[in-house]
């Protein structure tokens, strides 16, 4: 694939890069991430991975815009309130970069349709607001073998890992199941900065970048943690874990399920 | 003894386990934390009974569940 023009003069940052050039952006081009949820961490992941020059980018999300996202999902206006926010995002990678095809999956992503989903993507970004739907994610993509980015964000704080095969713990490595509902407040419950996502759903997109392109290291066997009050980083290093249920040496999960948990923006 | 407690030294009088530790950093949602001593996750259920030593590392991992 050659470079058009235009091509080289609207990546020339990423190809002057040594770690990039070329070569690491026709393997942007070529690559192909899978964003669930297009909310406040999936919409600058989203911004970011489609200016970067992913290929293909599949947004999945079943709900529509709400005026109380916009104070953190900067891939929606104002304009787009009422629109399925997955056109939303769309229509907004494509404005951005027409390089980008993008998949959109209006629909609740689940036990039953998350292995088809992310069988034909290089990478997954968890950019979801619930226990349910984190795990979901975290057992599929160990067992379809795809690498993942995981995060949370709530009130001034946000943490994030990557989960790639055979190079370290899962999500489910840490924490093991869901906390009962209820039990651990949500964003709708206690309240998120916006800019929380941007700092964290970037960074998800920086990890992707750089699975993509093969250079630095990656948050494998790491929890990279976040407090915006103390403008603090830590990365606290992640042990194996031999018994986890699902990538552990005897695992008792073999298929994805769901738990029986709403999450905070589901309407009643 | 001196332990590391996410990341920063501290002294604590007398016999310490995680449990007590998670009791005098105030921890939140203590029932729900993730606890690696040294590098290693202390397994659910065995905070009453995991004792520190002197010198040992401890994290708290939390349950983070917003993103949208």
């Amino acid at each position: 694939m050659a470079f058009s023009n235009e091509q080289l003069e609207r990546y020339s940052r990423h190809i002057i890069l040594k770690e990039v050039g070329v070569k690491g952006q026709k393997k942007l081009l070529e690559s192909k991430v899978l964003i669930i949820g297009a909310g406040g961490l999936g919409a600058p992941a989203a911004l970011y991975l489609a200016a970067a020059g992913v290929g293909t980018i599949g947004i999945a999300d079943a709900d529509e815009v709400d005026l109380s996202n916009l104070q953190r999902q900067v891939i929606h206006t104002t304009l787009d309130l009422g629109k399925a926010k997955v056109q939303s995002a769309r229509e907004t990678m494509e404005a951005v970069n027409p390089d980008v095809r993008v998949r959109a999956y209006q629909t609740f992503v689940a036990a039953d349709n998350i292995m088809e989903l992310v069988r034909d993507y290089d990478f997954v970004i968890d950019g979801t607001d619930n226990f349910p739907a984190k795990f979901l994610i975290n057992d599929a993509c160990v067992l379809a073998k795809k690498p993942f980015s995981h995060a949370g964000i709530i009130r001034f704080r946000g943490q994030l890992m990557t989960y790639v095969p055979g190079q370290g713990p899962c999500y489910r490595c840490v924490f093991k199941a869901p906390p009962p509902p209820d039990a651990v407040p949500t964003c709708r419950q206690a309240g998120v900065i916006g800019a929380m996502g941007g700092v964290i759903g970037s960074l998800q997109a920086m990890e992707a970048i750089k699975y993509i392109v093969g250079k630095g290291e990656l948050l494998t066997g790491a929890l990279l943690t976040y407090d915006a009050l103390t403008m603090e980083f830590r990365k606290i290093k992640l042990p194996g874990n031999g018994s986890c249920a699902v990538c552990g040496q005897n695992p008792t999960i073999l298929k994805p399920f769901d738990y029986e948990q709403a999450g905070c923006e589901i309407k009643a | 003894m001196t332990i590391t407690v996410a990341g920063n030294k501290k002294d604590y009088p007398g016999a310490l386990t995680v449990q007590k530790l998670i009791e005098l950093e105030n921890v939140e949602m203590p029932l729900y934390v993730t606890v690696s001593l040294n590098d290693e996750f202390v397994p659910g259920g065995t905070f009453e009974t995991t004792e520190l030593h002197d010198g040992d590392s401890v994290e708290f991992l939390y349950f983070m569940g917003g993103g949208r």
